[in-house]
Order: C-alpha cells, then structure tokens, then sequence
C-alpha cells in the first residue's frame, strides 16, 4: 500500500494565508518604467485606491508554489472522478496551446491573417463530425452544459420551423440524466418529462412508450449512461422518438467509451454535443475553459449558430459564413474557445483514428478490471445486472457498508484521499443509493488499477474492523474535513467578506 | 393447527363515499346513511377470507357474533367459533374492545380486523401489543401503519405469518389530530402501537402530513403549474391532502377542504367537500379534470381518504384527465403508485405508468402497481 503523505503548509497559526495577509507596504514586485506622455483617464474610471497586495516576485512564486503542492492533480495520481473523464493531459497539448501563433492571435484580425487558425477549426469540425456521424459541426459553445443548451435552441428552432412550436412543449430525460440536461431544457423553455430506468439500469421502455407523445419535442440521452450501462435498446429508443415527432439529442460526456467502436450518427441520433475537455484531453478542470461542440444532421445544418468556417476552393482559402438566414444565432463571443480547440485538434491527430480506439477499448478495458475486482468485496455492491460488462466507468453502491457499519459512500472516498487517489464520484447518478461511480480512463496503468483496488479493498476491511479510521478520513492531506454545515453557514467568499468577518481560520 | 381472531367493525368505511371524515359515532352514522352509504366492511373482510379458504382445514377461526365477524364467516364457507355478546344493529366501540381482550385471552395467534383507524385504535386501546395485528383497509381514515395494502394481502400476510415467514414489527395507530384539523393542518396524531408482521410491499407505511418545508415550496411550484395549465370552463377535481390545498391557494380559495374533495371551476371554489353524487351531479355535460396526490407515505392515489373519486367518477371524468401531484420526497417515500378503487377492472387499467407532476414544468413517469 502507497505511504501518503500530503504536503502542508502553515503560517501563523493557519494554512498558508491569503496573498493579502503576505501583503507588506513597499514590497514591489515590478518596476514600471516612467511615464512620458500624461494619460487622459475619464474621471469616472479613475480609481482612487487600488487594494493590490504589494508583495515581491520571490514571495509570489512561492505562494503559488506552496498552494500548488497542496493541491491533488491528474499529474500526481489516478483520478477516478465518474462521468469526467479526467485522463491524462499530453504536454504536447499544452506546448502548442502556448505558442504565440495560438495565444496571441485575436478574433479581430483580417481573415487574411488568421488561415491557419481558421483551417485547424475547419478541420477539427470534420473530425468530430466524422467520429460522431453527423454531417455538420460548430465549435462555439464554449462547456458541455452550453452545448446542451445550444441543442435545445436548435431543437426549438426546428420545431418552429415547422410550425410546431406551440405544441411540442415537452422534453423527455431518464432519471439518471446528469442534471445539466434538464436543466438545459427548462432553460430553452421546456417542460421536463422524467422516465424511470428498469432493473438492468436502462430506459425503461414502457414507461417511455407512455411518456412520448405530440407534445414531446426531444429526448434526451447519454450513452452510455451514467450507470456506465449501454443502451442496448437505444434502436428502440429513437425509433419511438422519431415515430412521434420528437428529435433525439445525445449527450457526448460519456463520448471516451465509444470512440472507434459507435457513433451516435448511426445509432440515429440528430444533434450531438461534445465535451472536448473530457474526452479530447484538453484538459478538464474547475473553471474551465472548456468547449461542447454541437454537431447535426444535414437535415438540422441550417439552424446551427453563425459564424461557420466555410472553405473556399476556387480562391483556396477560408473565411467565416455568417450568412445563415435560418440559425438560432451567436451563441458565444466570438468563435469558441480557441485554446481548447487547437489542443482538441492536436489530440485526435496525436492518436489518429486507431489510436482513438484503442483509447475507447482500454478506458472499457480498465473499467471492467475494477468492476471484476471489486465485486464480491464485502460492503460494495452492483445495483444492476451484474452479469454484463459495464463500459468506461462503474457504479458501486455502498448501501450495504452503510448498514452494517454507518460507513457511507463519502467516507469511503474521503478515507481514499490518504492513498494518494483522488475520490471518485459520490451521491451521483441519484438513482442508485450511495452511490461511487468509478471511472479511471484509458490512462492508468495495470499497476495503477490494482494500487485503487487494494486500497478499496482496505477500506472495505477497516470499515467492518474500526469505522471511525475511515469516519474520521483524511488525515494525510493538507486539510482534513470540512466543516460542512459552517460552510454553508457561514459562506466566506471574497476578501472583502473575510475581512469585514474580521476571523482567522486554520 | 392455527388460532386465527376476527373482528368485522360493520360501521367502518360508510363514511367514506359520502364524504364524511370518518364513521366515529352514531350522528355521523346516521348522517351517512341518509347520505345513501352502505356497510363496507363486511365486504372486504369477507374479500380477505375468501383469501384463506386455502388452509380453512388448518385455521381455527374465532370471532365475534351476527355482524361482527360471525355472518362474514360463514357466508364465505368458514365454520367459525362464535364468543362474546352483541346487540346486533347497534354495535359500538366497546364491543370492538371486549372482542380483542376475549380473542387474545383465548390464545389466538393473530388478530384479523375489518376496519379503519378507528377501529385499529380501539384495538390498542383493548390489546396494545400483547398479540400481533393484521387491519384489512376497510375505514374511511386510514393513516395507521398496520393495514394490508387490500384485502386480498392481508390474506397473504397472514398465511406467510402463521406459517412462519414474517417478523413482527411495531406499527404506529394514527388517527387525525383533531385539534389541528380544527386550525386548517393536516396533521395524523399518534395514538399508540400494534404488533404486525412486516412485509415491506404490502403493508402500507405510515401516514405523513406534510412535515417539511421544502415540502411547501415544492407543493406551491406545482400548484403555480397547475394552475397555469388550468382552463376555462373545466371542472378540477381536486382530492384531499395538502398538495391539492396549496393548488387552491395558489388561486386564492381561502376555504377549501384539507381532507375532502372540492371543486373548482373557472378559477373559483365551485362546491367544497363534495360526495360521489355531487361530484357526478357537477360534471354532467362538462369536460372534467381528476387532480390528486399520493395520500403521506402510502403512495395510493385513490381508494385512501377519497373514496368520494369513486369508479363511476374515474370512468366518467377519464383516465387520461387525470392529473396527479407528488413532492419528489414524497416520491422517494413511495416510489410506486396504488390503487385500490373498489373495482378490480378499473383499478386494472389504472395500472402502468402515469405522468405525474413534480414541480414547476416538471413531471415523471410514474409506475401504478
């Protein structure tokens, strides 16, 4: 087992303190060169004080070092987390999305200037269109809950067209949807209609043949789904969309287990969106930046938002097309995350159409590994049809564990932490009762997996043998258990806040 | 050989499909007989013995005479035991009570009742949990955790207990709190506890009022969709519980019904606490709307406290006008739906999957099982 040790740095009594309380007077860490010229700033944007902390470079790189130290990355460890795919982030990703043609060049320029940016976005619309089956894709939407989004207008878009608007009010999702889909729907103004899953864990085919009417304008599906389940009746599924009118948007966060293997082209679906920072290595984090392409069939094209990269052959160069009569619009400033793009690009040219594959088969692969290994530990258990495979992640409910010894589903991926892994999805999907969905991607090593197994299997002992070891988990890391009720409480979340608070917290 | 006790309480339920609160006492008794009720509960305790014809050679019934329990039994095929001493056409409370002590002080092993919350607080009252409990639904109030979910289960619980398949657990004898009625709260006071066996499935749960306030919110984000898909001209038939009540306040109708059923029309308190013939009365030549909700943690959207929706009303109004409202909590107390609406056929076609609404331009397919 993996001694772990986080690394932890105190000052004065508390963790390593905000970049204000470093703050001394006089302390620079820059010299401006002297004004020549007097600048006409408007009265009205003159600030009269400026709070910036004033601190030395030396003491700013070492705040951030020590704060970097403190934090869990993919570059330290296995990162489990389900449904977010964190895999690992090529640094050739990275170096290309620094250089200077990448960073510096701005969306304002003469399409003159910027061909070779808009020839890699041309060209990575063609990717994606090609791995997802569809005939068209924009690459604007700037996260995966936006490309959600952006389908919904789409789908309303096309109803309207039709003259159907009126009537098709509602949006169909299963219970184990991630929450942005209907969330995206309502806020394209849609009724939300929830169909339950069956005991294998899929839609559950009656009560969506009862569900889906002329009201219904879309349903919306992942898969496979968030139990890490394929859809084995999705034929079924669109067949009974389609027959009554309704269009059927996949969600592509679970993309990474398909790639090579299936498209949701062919599987019949009419709008797609991506999550580039899942599966696309871009990377994947808090804050973003991310971006969820939407991608459509020929039938749908029009409505896409404008601008779109269009090739000219006759005079071989590319421009962006904003005449679009029929598309729902802008949805973004600009063009989408550029950054991210270039990084996406280079990633699916890195592994090429038989790498992508091979990541498909080995994020399954690894999948099935922990489930194989896991089943039979006491206090994990499958809530579905175990006898199946799952695809790139798994979903171990810890019910059992909870009853027979008050260890819950939290504490396990909390006491995980002091293995030096990073938890994996809690309490999520909803509908499987203490639930740890367990996805390790393509990028982990045999050896890897079977650091997480042991270190499950552990847990699973130290919970029936002394609970309150993993109750009381982590005590490796820089920082133990939250407060969680003072959190919400008492909610600290500007330095404004904090200091009118006027309180010290270790 | 088994020692089975039946008490029938034939008073128990004739409230129910006219619209009164309960059959406690003779002026309501009387009232709903004027109203056209008739004795229900010797029909389902009679229901839950055709259950056991089975293993009538193995049971050795004992009960009560003429209308509480004797006539029942035999004119299923029973040859019961007859103790005790009735004045036949005036049954009360204290009989219920001396039949439990007589039947448990002659060693039966489990106690069979016909009645409702009413009946199973006499019961505790006489016995408390010195002999397990088994209530075939047959009142009007029926909060208590120690019903069958029909009479047919009952009779199912019962052979898994005899013959020895069934822990016992103790279960809650509610009743409406009075007082709180009184103040416009739904609100089921306990009373005391019975032994039961337990089997997850078809014993009913207890009866929750609403006890949350996320319940509240919840509640008034339905009734605000609920009335926006309301339209002109259209009798609502808006059970009881205090689901339905947030969707009359959402229209500003200060004095609807917390346990009854009212109507509303064109936006406004058509009739309140309404019986079978009002209601049928009412929506003669008019399109029609059934909303109700699952009755606390039972999860029956009828044949509990809204008797009054009777089969004639569903089958007039139509199932596909009938909308139904449930908190996502109260989803998660009971996940499936009920039924128990008097007539098998109906209660038949209920069953599937039912669009049910949970909030705000929010519904879910619901299982009817």
């Amino acid at each position: 087992m993996r001694e772990y040790r986080q690394a932890r740095w105190e000052g004065d009594g508390c963790l390593e303190p905000l970049i204000f309380e470093l703050s001394r007077p006089g302390r620079i860490g820059y010299t401006l060169p002297k004004a020549v010229e007097k600048v006409n700033i408007p009265k009205q944007l003159l600030r009269e004080n400026l709070e910036l902390p004033e601190v030395s470079e030396v003491e700013v790189v070492r705040h951030f070092t020590r704060l970097s130290q403190m934090n869990y990355c993919i570059d330290l460890g296995m990162y489990p987390l389900g449904s977010c795919t964190m895999k690992y982030n090529p640094k050739f990703l990275e170096d290309l999305a620094s250089l200077e043609t990448v960073a510096y060049v701005h969306p304002y320029q003469a399409e003159e200037t910027v061909q070779g940016a808009l020839e890699l976005m041309y060209k990575l619309e063609q990717c994606l269109a090609e791995i997802s089956g569809m005939a068209r894709v924009c690459l604007q939407p700037s996260a995966g809950a936006h490309g959600e989004f952006v389908s919904m207008l789409i789908t309303r878009a096309y109803h309207a067209s039709r003259g159907e608007q009126d009537r098709r009010t509602q949006v169909v999702v299963p219970d184990s949807a991630h929450g942005t889909n209907p969330a995206s729907a309502a806020m394209a103004g849609y009724e939300i209609v929830v169909v339950p899953s069956d005991l294998r864990g899929r839609v559950d085919l009656e009560a969506l043949r009862e569900a889906v009417s002329e009201r219904t304008a879309a349903m919306m599906l992942t898969n496979p789904n968030t139990l890490g389940l394929f859809e084995d009746k999705v034929l079924e599924i669109v067949e009974l969309v389609h027959d009554a009118g309704g269009l059927l948007f996949y969600d592509g966060a679970n993309l990474n287990s398909i790639l090579g293997k299936s498209r949701p082209g062919d599987m019949g679906f009419d709008i797609v969106h991506f999550n580039l920072h899942k599966t696309f290595a871009t990377p994947h984090g808090g804050g973003g930046p991310g971006a969820g392409p939407v991608g459509v069939t020929e039938e749908l094209e029009k409505f896409l938002p404008v601008p779109l990269v269009e090739y000219d052959e006759k005079r071989d160069r590319y421009y962006l097309d904003y005449d679009r009569p029929h598309s729902i619009g802008r949805v973004k400033a600009f063009y989408g995350n550029f950054g991210v793009l270039v990084k996406a690009y280079a990633y699916i040219l890195l592994m090429g159409a038989e790498g992508l594959k091979e990541v498909a088969e080995a994020a399954v692969l690894n999948a099935n590994y922990i489930m194989r290994k896991l089943i039979g530990t006491r206090g994990y258990e499958l809530r579905h049809d175990a006898k199946g495979p799952c695809k790139h992640e798994v979903v171990f409910s810890v019910t059992k564990l909870k009853r027979e010894t008050g260890v819950s589903a939290k504490d396990v991926a909390k006491r995980l932490l002091d293995f030096g892994i990073h938890a994996p999805t809690y309490y999520f999907p909803p509908i499987v009762e203490e639930a740890l969905m367990i996805e390790p991607t393509e990028s982990e090593s045999k050896e890897e997996l079977d650091k997480f197994v042991a270190a499950m299997k552990r847990i699973s002992e130290e919970a029936y043998k002394d609970p309150e070891v993993v109750r009381r988990a982590p005590t490796a890391t820089a920082i133990g258990r939250l407060d969680e009720v003072k959190a919400s409480r008492e909610p600290i979340l500007s330095w404004r806040m904090y200091k009118s608070i006027g309180r010290r917290h270790a | 050989m088994h020692k089975l006790g039946l008490i029938v309480n034939p008073i128990a339920g004739i409230g129910g499909r006219a619209g009164l609160k309960g059959s406690d006492g003779e002026e309501i008794v009387r009232k709903a007989i004027e109203l056209g009720a008739g004795p229900v509960a010797p029909k389902r305790a009679m229901e839950a013995l055709r259950g056991l014809l089975a293993v009538k050679s193995r049971i050795s019934l004992f009960t009560y005479p003429h209308e509480m329990g004797e006539d029942e039994a035999k004119e299923v095929g029973f040859s019961p035991n007859v103790v005790g001493k009735i004045i036949t056409g005036h049954t009360t409370a204290d009989d219920t009570k001396r039949a439990a002590r007589e039947l448990r002080d002659l060693g039966v092993d489990l106690i069979l009742f016909a009645g409702g919350d009413g009946t199973a607080r006499d019961i505790c009252e006489a016995v408390g949990n010195s002999v397990p409990v088994v209530g075939i639904p047959a009142g009007v109030k029926m909060h208590s955790a120690v019903f069958a979910v029909d009479p047919s289960a009952a009779a199912g619980i019962i052979m898994k207990f005899l013959w020895g398949e069934l822990p016992l657990r103790e279960a809650e004898v509610m009743d409406i709190d009075e007082e709180a009625y009184r103040q416009g709260r739904l609100s089921a006071k306990l009373y005391g506890y019975l032994l039961t066996p337990y089997e997850p499935n078809l014993v009913q749960g207890v009866k929750e009022a609403s006890w949350m306030d996320i319940e509240r919110d919840q509640q008034a984000a339905i009734a605000k969709y609920i009335v926006e898909e309301m339209k002109p001209d259209v009798v609502y038939i808006l059970g009881p519980g205090t689901t339905t009540k947030a969707v009359s306040e959402e229209l500003g109708i200060q004095d609807s019904t917390l346990l009854g059923v009212d109507l509303v029309h064109n936006y406004k308190l058509l009739a309140r606490d309404v019986n079978e013939r009002q209601i049928l009365r009412a929506i003669e030549g008019k399109s029609a709307v059934i909303i109700v909700s699952p009755i606390g943690g039972q999860g029956f959207i009828f044949g509990r406290g809204n008797q009054q929706i009777s089969p004639e009303v569903i089958r007039r109004v139509g199932k596909n006008n009938i909308w139904v409202l449930a908190t996502p909590q109260k989803l998660m107390l009971t996940p499936t739906f009920r039924v128990d609406t008097g007539d098998a056929e109906l209660d038949r076609e209920l069953r599937g999957y039912i669009r049910t609404i949970t909030g705000y331009r929010e519904s879910r397919m619901v299982r009817v099982g």
